[in-house]
């Protein structure tokens, strides 16, 4: 895709312009711009779901830029200080206390993480209800659960840092699902440890890894994931293809420029979603105890579970989903049964692009069947969730199994029924709001 | 399939039943009574700072409640000897573990640690130091209501009498202390208040800065929207 | 775009009007970050006023405290110390003690309070090496026969009268600092304030 001639700037004869015509023949600036903000064609029908994409780049953004700073005080070190607490326990308090505005920062940083999963899951369910996953924006969708794989990843680590008890026993409940895997488990899990328990060892490689993932790697699968957007255009609310539809000029009908009028539009999202943040931030820092959980105000102890370990909100659906399953099978145990069954619940994202049968995408024009059952899956997702930051009775025990089955049915049983159900036919263009 | 549908409707139901409930009195808010906020500090500093560190709270933090650093050095320091240090103690933790089966916990931040779903930490800080009772079962010869099999023996006893627990698991006030029942809440009131304060002191600041924060948010607000309105007024 | 039309000029002046307020927003975010890298409470702390007992002091022997981490000199001058002082101003760059390097109260002969001691910090103005110091006068210094006494810096051989005034002709710019300072009796002195609470 070299830029042609066309690309280049031609310059009106002033300074700047001279400047961005030497360095448009070195590097493509201009053809950047036009291909990817100027005269990238987006749907004109684009409603409130697709603010959060640029919403989750902007989170991003907020958590390096925290993150970077609060590395510049934190202390990534186990051992107990003079006072006898830990010292990473300690050098969080320091930067909530000692180091100018650090309050500030790390409870951006603490609802940043809170905030980008909330997102997250909204652009996802986002691409659920208009078929965004589907043929040919497939490898958007694989790119973009890698992506969340990598995000749960870096939260995982991150929430190591703090080194409460929460941290402490959470890390320690996750990193021993690795000993389930037969032959290989228990030194799987010695191995991501690096000690018998979780200790120092394990502490710096996470802090290492809390690094690299969300400033190397999360970076460069976003920038995959709207290179392959671009590539093929973006879907939207009615599901229909605006590339179909083109005026002589070859630009679509439907397709208004992205840059300025998406740029305009998801800046009234961006400071939208900023007056909440705020909120949480300024207000209610503790998110109630599911952003920044009570027990973790208490430094790990390492002889000492708290009475009722849960993990963050974030991970309590899968988790949950880990939980649920009770019964050994095939003369496995169930832990090994429970740890596949909480994989199995994020891989089973990678398929949905071929267990989609249906004719159309987007649930504007989807039959009563996928409406419904999209409907039961979400309710079990969020009673899930619940369930997940609730110490296990047998009442829950059961409720968890009939979500956890109705959870993997949605999907399995897609290819069936997304075929059976009573679609409408989509519009030839897209239809206003 | 509508079975499991009852069922699902009936999960909150079936999920909230089984836990053991704490009830927990609402401790009186401080926040902004810079008189009781220095009266806790001193209650803190001489029955608490014994054997409980406060290791990430310096003294002269204690400006925020309204004390200068000369009265911060005089009339509240101890053991330290500059007005930066940290609220740190002699006591040796391995000591302490030996005389009172765990080492006193740092008490900065235990106004947030003990938050939960029954109430704030300040709650439970408020209930706690007032429900001892006498236990001879234990080594210490008290217990405690919200915290069982506690290791800690009552510090205040003497101020608020010895309680012991009847037999209608109600708590009775066997030998009176030197304050009155409402004389002593109000001085736990304070010390819980400065306990608040003291595991966030940033806090009133923190609500202040945000008030500003959303304000400035809404003005930007309404400029976005409308230079979104006048670009998007030609798209039809 | 031209301000012709109406529509433009509308827009033109919303846009100017959103970005000079979202600038405005993303510089006062900005300063947090910023301001997170000036010094810590804990920082402040340790570079909170320390105090100095000079009363062992004796004449002609000089000691070093270290206040926020650099090592501050006290040097208790003979009279005949002193006396050499005067006559050196030819030799220096800044014999008046012109420039800032110490507070208003030892902009003197003397560059000090009281003038038996001298106060200052024993940090290089070049390139922030630690002079060592040459009291002993003449050849014996290792320095020059007429060396009447002083300091030399070992990295690149600025040299300082007794009362830390530069050489001319010496790497260093400026003559040493001279901290706040100030006494509490006789024998203490505090460095790192001049008047109390301050």
């Amino acid at each position: 895709m070299a830029a042609g001639d066309l690309d280049k700037f031609k310059s009106d004869g002033t300074r700047l312009g001279s400047l961005l015509e030497w360095v448009d023949a070195r590097f493509p600036a201009t053809a950047m711009w036009r291909r990817h903000l100027s005269e990238y064609y987006a749907p004109k029908n684009f409603n409130f779901w697709y603010f959060f994409g640029s919403l989750a780049l902007l989170v991003l953004v907020i958590q390096i830029v925290t993150g970077v700073f609060l590395v510049m005080h934190y202390k990534p070190d186990a051992s107990l200080n003079a006072s006898g607490v830990p010292v990473a326990f300690a050098s969080v308090e320091y930067i909530m206390r000692d180091v100018p505005w650090g309050w500030l920062i790390r409870y951006l940083h603490s609802t940043g993480a809170s905030a980008f999963f909330i997102v997250v899951y909204l652009h996802m369910f986002r691409g659920l209800l208009y078929g965004s996953y589907r043929k040919p924006r497939e490898l958007i969708w694989l790119v973009g659960v890698v992506i969340f794989l990598v995000l749960m990843a870096t939260a995982f680590f991150g929430y190591l840092l703090p080194w409460g008890q929460m941290s402490y026993w959470g890390a320690q409940v996750i990193v021993n699902l690795f000993s389930a895997i037969p032959f290989i488990g228990p030194d799987l899990s010695l191995w991501l440890r690096g000690d018998y328990v979780i200790g120092d060892a394990t502490l710096n490689r996470f802090f290492s890894l809390h690094y690299l993932l969300p400033v190397l790697i999360l970076p460069a699968l976003v920038v995959v994931h709207l290179i392959a957007l671009h590539e093929v255009g973006s879907n939207n609310p009615d599901g229909v293809d605006i590339k179909k539809k083109k005026d002589e000029r070859g630009i679509p009908v439907d397709g208004i420029p992205f840059h300025p009028y998406y740029t305009v539009k998801d800046i009234v999202g961006v400071v939208g979603f900023l007056f909440l943040f705020a909120v949480v931030v300024f207000f209610m820092p503790e998110g109630g105890g599911y952003f920044l959980e009570y027990n973790n105000f208490f430094p790990a102890d390492p002889l000492k579970t708290p009475p009722h370990i849960a993990p963050v909100w974030y991970f309590t659906p899968f988790y949950s989903l880990l939980r649920a399953v009770t019964h050994p099978l095939f003369g496995i145990d169930a832990k090994f049964w429970g740890v596949v069954a909480m994989g199995a619940g994020v891989v089973i994202f990678f398929f949905l692009p071929w267990l989609d049968r249906s004719p159309v995408k987007s649930i504007r024009y989807r039959g009563p069947i996928f409406k419904t059952f999209l409907a039961i899956w979400v309710v079990c997702f969020f009673i899930l969730g619940y369930l997940g930051v609730l110490a296990p009775t047998p009442g829950r025990t059961l409720v968890s199994q009939i979500c956890t089955v109705i959870y993997f049915a949605f999907f399995l049983t897609m290819p069936i029924w997304s075929k059976l159900d009573k679609c409408q036919p989509e519009p030839e263009r897209v239809t206003a709001k | 399939m509508m079975k499991w549908l009852a069922i699902l409707l009936m999960a909150p139901a079936l999920a909230l039943a089984a836990d053991a409930q704490l009830r927990l009195d609402r401790a009186p808010d401080r926040s902004n009574d810079m008189h009781a906020l220095q009266n806790g500090a001193k209650l803190f500093i001489n029955y608490c700072l014994n054997c409980h560190s406060a290791s990430y709270m310096r003294y002269n933090r204690l400006r925020d409640v309204g004390l200068s650093d000369d009265q911060i050095r005089e009339k509240l320091m101890f053991t330290a000897d500059k007005v930066g240090e940290l609220m740190r103690i002699a006591l040796q933790r391995d000591e302490a573990k030996a005389w009172f089966g765990v080492a006193p916990p740092d008490l900065t931040v235990i106004a947030r640690a003990r938050a939960s779903e029954f109430g704030s930490g300040a709650d439970w800080l408020y209930t706690y130091l007032r429900t001892f009772y006498r236990d001879d079962s234990r080594p210490t010869g008290w217990n405690n209501v919200v915290f069982e099999n506690v290791g800690m023996p009552h510090v205040l006893w003497e101020l608020q009498g010895e309680q012991v627990m009847g037999d209608d698991h109600h708590l009775k006030l066997a030998r009176p202390g030197k304050l009155k029942a409402e004389e002593y809440d109000a001085l736990v009131a304070d010390l819980v208040g400065y306990l608040k304060y003291m595991s966030e002191p940033m806090s009133e600041y923190r609500k202040s800065l945000g008030v500003a924060v959303l304000i400035a948010l809404s003005v930007l607000f309404v400029f976005s929207y409308a230079l979104k309105r006048e670009y998007w007024k030609d798209i039809h | 775009m031209s301000c012709d039309e109406k529509v433009d000029c509308g827009r033109r002046r919303l846009l100017v009007a959103t970005a000079t307020a979202g600038g405005v927003a993303g510089v006062v975010a900005a300063v947090p970050f910023v301001a997170s890298w000036m010094p810590s409470e804990r920082a402040k702390s340790a570079g909170a006023p320390v105090e100095a007992d000079i009363g062992q002091l004796s004449p002609g022997e000089m000691m070093t405290v270290e206040w926020r981490g650099k090592p501050v000199w006290i040097i208790r001058r003979t009279t005949e110390m002193l006396d050499q002082l005067a006559k050196l101003d030819d030799l220096l760059a800044d014999p008046k003690s012109d420039k800032p390097m110490q507070p208003e109260y030892c902009k003197n002969a003397h560059r000090s309070i009281k003038p038996e001691y001298l106060v200052a910090v024993g940090i290089c103005t070049h390139l922030g090496c630690s002079p060592t110091d040459k009291f002993k006068a003449g050849a014996e210094s290792g320095i020059a026969v007429d060396w009447p006494g002083g300091f030399l810096c070992p990295c690149h051989g600025s040299t300082f009268d007794l009362a830390g005034r530069v050489y001319k002709s010496k790497p260093a710019p400026d003559n040493l600092e001279v901290p706040p300072h100030r006494y509490v009796g006789d024998a203490k002195i505090v460095i790192g304030e001049d008047t109390k609470g301050a």
